[in-house]
């Protein structure tokens, strides 16, 4: 069996994976763990790349790595995390954990092999050419056909970002606010007022208090 | 292929909720005061337009009902007025649009109606308790807008895409709900509770539907449903696989055993306004995804859908009923009860036969819409009966309601008789119907045990009553405070469940005409 350069790239891609991912759950320091995630939607944007999914790989570093995963970091960094107690019963939980980590690995082995699944069965898409915009496709499609998802995700989106702001925002009435329109809109006469106080003389010492009356 | 602009009319009752909704985001973050007041009545305004819209796009008025309209005199008119009725609601046809992913057809119709009214209701009783426990906010509002939104979308979806994102719009819109009230433990507990859950049981539904898609090779429900009838085109192992994680992912929304752990927790914790939201559109949709995934999309599988189903309605029956009877909550109790009666639905739409499933599906309808009409009135008397600072949840808290109001003691007495299936009040007709259909689809055996559990839980139902009758009440004896419309409404809402007890025939009509025209 000859091995391609695109299968030496798939396997050695997936074996860096593999061992970022590790790497997230077993990594002491929490920093170390949110850099390791960021390796592991890297190279899955490589193997993203090899499909010829360019779109998606470009978006996973873009929106993962670039926007998502800082923002991770800021967060890990900020809060101060116990990383001891959290790990409190890591090796009491191991055994149990690989368990089920090697029954679901052999129900996946066995749903692979199975009659449907196997690779024969499943032809390999065809290859396109490299003028082939995937971008383009994906694009054609998401604003013709699945227009109406497509509104609707946004939708979902918004109601994230209402409800984020719902639970979180804590309008706090001790502190005095300034209004810029309330102060703009303010008039002479709502802050200055002129009374006028009618003279009177005083029956005696009269002449310093009428000088301040005048 | 040329694109070509889908037709937007059909769509036109989501449209004008999203049109709403935004506008009164809009209008609520330039509002200085009274922004809840202007999102409250904007939320009704979008509910009574989507209903209105609902039943007007699809219809020709003046061509179904004008001529008969012109040809009656006014008398004959009003006396065949639920005729006449009938024969509108049921003269829409099934047609689609946004290429498959919208399908609008009458039983969409009836429940989404439904979804607003009994949403608008939730709203009018809610109010008083929010505003009491200072919740009430324009955020509020505009989450329970887009739920419903998310309602619509999952009940007019004609495509696995659009079940999904109907779906998630409303679960992700109900966890912010249910954590509104963010300083209460039990509430964030619920909230956190429901979230994780439920994403597992959206990833569950997610892998079914992957499955389907890949046995199949098309997303669209009919585009499904066609491909499998050739059994040579679509591989049944696979499919097999995949229907049992769509069942899970159904059986998750509903809240039936063996996936009903979430329901008690996030009932009791949840601010019994979103409880009743909760309890009332979410089962609806919930019904509807059942209709649209089962009976539409994997139509072709029934005979393994029906043994699933029966299964889990069975079980939720019996655990429902008996566990309903420890709980000293009444908002708990009315959990587990809600799983049994969910339980109830299932058998009902599970009881197909060869002969034709119209009185299975349209028992399970009836169940449903009448759950939904006799929950709300129970949540509404435990909204009524709270005031700031007590939540009226425990079974302690009614104790002797006989002697502080009568007329509350009564109507509560009647929703508890409906629900317990007693003769003459609407539940009694629902269960009746539901075991109607499973005894003649074969399954007496079962009939039989669903009659033994709902007596057994006719003993907590009946034990409201006596509490609320025959005990010594609290020390604590202050009236009920509420403005009059709510009492109004509420008690039309009960009256309703009374009603519909001594004529149910008129809404067995419209459950089969639907049915017929549907599905």
């Amino acid at each position: 069996m000859a091995i391609s350069f695109p299968t030496i790239c798939f396997y050695l891609f997936s074996a860096i994976l593999v061992f970022a991912g590790l790497r997230v759950i077993t990594a002491r320091n929490p920093v170390h763990a949110v850099l390791y995630l960021v390796l592991a939607f890297f190279t899955s944007g490589m193997i993203w790349m090899l499909m010829q999914a360019e779109f998606l790989a470009i978006a996973i570093v873009l929106i993962y790595v670039g926007a998502v995963m800082v923002l991770f970091l800021f967060v890990v960094m900020m809060l101060d995390i116990n990383v001891d107690k959290m790990r409190e019963g890591f090796w009491r939980y191991l055994p149990v954990g690989l368990v089920v980590a090697a029954i679901m690995v052999a129900e996946m082995a066995m749903v692979l092999n199975g009659r449907y699944f196997r690779l024969e069965n499943q032809p390999a898409p065809q290859a396109v050419d490299a003028g082939y915009s995937n971008a383009q496709d994906l694009a054609r499609v998401i604003f013709t056909d699945y227009a109406y998802p497509f509104e609707l995700a946004s939708l979902i989106l918004l109601v994230a970002m209402i409800s984020a702001v719902m639970l979180t925002y804590r309008r706090r009435e001790s502190i005095k606010h300034m209004d810029p329109a309330a102060q703009i809109a303010v008039k002479a006469k709502d802050r200055l007022v002129i009374h006028s106080i009618p003279a009177e003389k005083e029956e005696s010492g009269a002449e310093s208090t009428a000088e301040v009356t005048k | 292929m040329e694109f070509q602009i889908p037709n937007f009319y059909p769509a036109a009752p989501e449209l004008a909720v999203v049109a709403i909704s935004l506008l009164t985001l809009l209008l609520v973050s330039f509002a200085r005061r009274r922004a809840s007041q202007i999102a409250y009545y904007m939320t009704h305004v979008a509910l009574l337009l989507a209903a209105v819209l609902t039943i007007h796009v699809s219809r020709d008025f003046s061509a179904t009902i004008g001529k008969l309209y012109v040809q009656l005199p006014f008398s004959e008119f009003l006396r065949n007025l639920g005729q006449i009725g009938l024969a509108y609601l049921g003269s829409s046809e099934m047609s689609f649009t946004f290429g498959q992913m919208y399908l609008a057809d009458p039983l969409g119709d009836l429940l989404k109606v439904v979804v607003c009214a009994s949403v608008a209701m939730v709203l009018i009783y809610g109010r008083r308790y929010l505003q009491d426990r200072k919740l009430e906010s324009a955020e509020y509002y505009l989450i329970i807008l887009f739920a419903v939104l998310g309602v619509m979308v999952l009940i007019s979806a004609g495509s696995l895409l659009s079940v999904y994102i109907g779906l998630e719009l409303l679960s992700l819109s109900s966890y912010a709900l249910v954590a509104i009230n963010r300083d209460s433990i039990r509430s964030t507990e619920a909230a956190m509770k429901y979230f994780v859950l439920g994403a597992l049981a959206s990833g569950l539904l997610l892998y079914g539907m992957s499955m389907v898609y890949g046995a199949t090779q098309s997303l669209g429900l009919v585009d499904v449903a066609r491909s499998l009838v050739d059994p040579q085109s679509a591989n049944r192992t696979v499919l097999l696989f995949g229907l049992v994680f769509v069942v899970a992912g159904v059986a998750f929304k509903l809240g039936v055993v063996p996936f009903h752990m979430w329901i008690p927790d996030v009932y009791e914790g949840a601010p019994t306004a979103v409880t009743a939201l909760i309890a009332s559109a979410s089962k609806l949709a919930a019904f509807a995804m059942v209709c649209r995934l089962l009976a539409l999309g994997l139509w072709d599988l029934v005979e393994h859908w029906k043994l699933m189903l029966l299964f889990t309605g069975v079980a939720s029956i019996v655990l429902g009923n008996l566990t309903a009877i420890a709980q000293s909550n009444l908002k708990r109790m009315l959990a587990y009860s809600g799983i049994s009666h969910m339980g109830f639905l299932l058998l009902g739409f599970a009881s197909t036969t060869s002969h034709g499933s119209t009185n299975a599906y349209a028992s399970s309808l009836f169940y449903v819409l009448t759950y939904v009409l006799t929950t709300l009135a129970g949540f509404g008397i435990i909204l009524l009966m709270s005031r700031a600072g007590f939540e009226a949840e425990s079974l302690d808290d009614f104790k002797g309601l006989n002697k502080r109001s009568s007329w509350w003691a009564g109507l509560m007495a009647v929703v508890m008789f409906s629900m317990a299936g007693l003769p003459f009040f609407v539940g009694f007709f629902a269960k009746f119907f539901v075991l109607q259909a499973l005894w003649s689809a074969g399954y007496a055996a079962l009939a039989v045990l669903a009659v033994v559990m709902s007596l057994v839980g006719a003993f907590y139902y009946l034990r409201v009553v006596k509490i609320m009758f025959f005990d010594e009440p609290a020390a604590d004896f202050s009236g009920i405070e509420a403005c009059f419309g709510v009492r109004c409404l509420l008690s039309v809402n009960v009256l309703a469940i009374a009603l519909l007890g001594l004529f149910p025939s008129f809404l067995m009509q419209t459950c089969v005409l639907v049915v017929q025209g549907s599905l």
